[in-house]
């Protein structure tokens, strides 16, 4: 039974691994007060997780229903929709006014409308032929870029200040989260954990392809369009919370393929989780200890993430 | 047995099947033979649930295919395409169990387990069965898919093109295992095939599609005759009886 140790095992040492950094972040230079640090730290690793989380899961699950590997949410338009709708709200309101909402509010907003974006397009695209998910990643292209135009427009004519303050909300940021939204968050994700679990024998079925999954029984359509809602609001909400991390998802997600070794869904689920956990907390404290804040922790894995996602291609090229 | 009635299929104007109404019976091998874009596949996919019906209805033991549900239909009928490529690293007995799906859940009991082995030996692929499937050949990893579709056990099973990619050996062996699941487990076998031979051979009944309607229907006597080939694929062929076998010669 060679397929059966390797994932078990990959847990096991992922599981101390993940242990372990937590531990590290919580107590590596604590001076002052311990109930301070750990409260403060411990709501940063608690974010850190539940991103962790949503982006690992969200990325193997899209990879599974488009049956591709280099697919990840963010090229369905989602990171450039953010990128537009945090630019026109300091268009139109202004970053002092943005400033002055209620940060659940603009939170609530932020993951409505990327929510209601996706569902809708796949919700019309998926009422037609067989083909569609092709059709539907060219579209979330075409969106992507039209999205991306439209704040680079916007971008272009706002005031300077405005677009220091503008910047500065669209880099995945871990230091300054608001606890009310991280507990909707974890409220949120719960739930659509709790509907994502219940559909975890679909998974692998679905992984065989489209037509061998109808032919075992799957109602393969309604199953496609629930398990892309999941996706939505996973993504949604870890990008509302901390800001767009592209190449992340796809980095874990491959990677956990490797070291799973199978391509079981129930272990490359929480494989891709620890790694996501290993490496945003393991890179938050080279961020920390090392880089001692000079930089933000999405341009570390977005620089690890498009050299994997290079390479993935070159590789994919070659074959 | 399988009901098809007034079954069309089209894409803007373009029609690929046009009202076909047939009747499939129970137990036997039927084919269905055609020139290419007779709309032998599409029917098959329609009938297997897996394209939308643009008119008509198809029942299976009276089950309505669009309307039942498809995890019902998925212990009555299975359905085998030609090109089958699994992007996930599956060893045989990984998607050979997949076939228990419909019953199992993914929850596999030791007799969902035993069915899985029984379908591997039926294929003769115990050597292999821990292999994964893209270490294997074309016509092993084909026999590989057949020993999932088996595994599901239901009473119908559809197989789209079968004999694709294999060499006369195997596309023997696999006729005749096709014609032993008939037989020895008394299944409903329905192929879309190619070869002519390979159909007047082994099946009990043959279907002739054409421009997308059923040009004739019958006994593999009553197809394989110089006068009907001409019907179907507007080719002169000579028949020839061997072994109480009507061969057609189309070669020269």
């Amino acid at each position: 039974m060679r397929e059966n140790r390797q994932p078990i095992r990959a847990l096991l040492i992922l599981t101390a691994l993940t242990v372990g950094i937590i531990t590290l972040f919580m107590s590596l230079n604590v001076r002052g007060q311990w109930d301070f640090i750990l409260t403060f730290r411990g709501t940063k690793v608690l974010t850190m997780a539940l991103v962790g989380y949503a982006i690992a899961v969200s990325t193997v699950l899209f990879q599974t229903v488009s049956h591709n590997r280099i697919l990840t949410p963010s090229i369905m338009g989602f990171d450039q929709l953010y990128i537009l709708i945090q630019t026109s709200l300091v268009f139109t309101i202004g970053s002092a006014g943005l400033t002055a909402l209620d940060p659940r509010l603009l939170f609530a907003f932020n993951v409505g409308a990327m929510v209601v974006f996706s569902t809708a397009l796949y919700r019309w695209l998926f009422s037609g032929s067989s083909r569609s998910l092709h059709l539907l990643v060219l579209v979330g292209i075409v969106f992507g870029v039209l999205f991306r135009s439209l704040s680079s427009f916007m971008q272009r004519i706002i005031d300077p200040n405005e677009f220091v303050v503008l910047q500065d909300r669209l880099f995945a940021n871990f230091n300054t989260i608001d606890s009310n939204l991280l507990g909707i968050a974890v409220a949120t994700i719960l739930i659509a954990s709790f509907f994502g679990w219940r559909l975890m024998h679909v998974y692998d079925v679905l992984a065989l392809g489209r037509e061998a999954s109808i032919n075992l029984g799957l109602d393969h359509g309604r199953i496609v369009t629930v398990i892309l809602m999941l996706v939505a609001v996973l993504v949604s909400v870890s990008t509302a919370l901390v800001g767009p991390v592209t190449f992340f998802g796809l980095l874990v997600a491959n990677l956990a393929y490797g070291i799973a070794g199978t391509h079981k869904h129930r272990f490359v689920l929480p494989v891709a989780t620890l790694l996501a956990v290993i490496c945003l907390i393991g890179g938050q404290l080279i961020l920390e200890r090392v880089f001692a804040f000079d930089t933000a922790l999405s341009i570390v894995i977005e620089f690890v993430g498009g050299i994997v996602f290079l390479a993935l291609l070159i590789r994919g090229v070659a074959r | 047995m399988i009901e098809i009635s007034n079954v069309r299929k089209n894409y803007g104007d373009t029609i690929v099947v046009r009202d076909v109404s047939l009747q499939i019976p129970r137990k036997g091998i039927t084919s269905i033979i055609g020139p290419n874009g007779a709309g032998k596949s599409t029917l098959l996919s329609m009938i297997s649930r897996l394209l939308p019906l643009s008119a008509g209805t198809v029942t299976v033991d009276g089950l309505d295919v669009t309307t039942t549900p498809s995890d019902v239909l998925a212990k009555r009928l299975s359905i085998l395409r030609q090109d089958n490529r699994v992007g996930s690293r599956l060893t045989v007995r990984d998607l050979v169990e997949f076939g228990r799906y419909p019953y199992s859940k993914g929850r596999l009991t030791a007799e969902d387990r035993a069915q899985a082995a029984r379908a591997i030996g039926f294929l003769g692929l115990e050597a292999l069965a821990d292999r994964f499937l893209d270490e294997l050949s074309g016509g092993q990893r084909q026999r590989a898919y057949v020993a999932m579709v088996l595994c599901q056990d239901t009473d119908y099973v559809l197989f789209d093109e079968p004999l694709n990619n294999l060499d006369m050996k195997h596309a023997v062996g696999m006729m005749k295992l096709l014609r032993e699941a008939a037989d020895a487990l008394s299944k409903t076998v329905v192929l879309v095939l190619h070869d002519i031979n390979f159909a007047s051979c082994y099946s009990d009944y043959i279907v002739a599609m054409r421009d997308g309607t059923v040009v004739r229907h019958g006994s593999p006597q009553e197809i394989m005759t110089s006068e009907a080939i001409r019907e179907i694929y507007d080719m002169e062929v000579e028949i020839q009886e061997t072994q109480g076998r009507r061969i057609s010669i189309y070669y020269t």
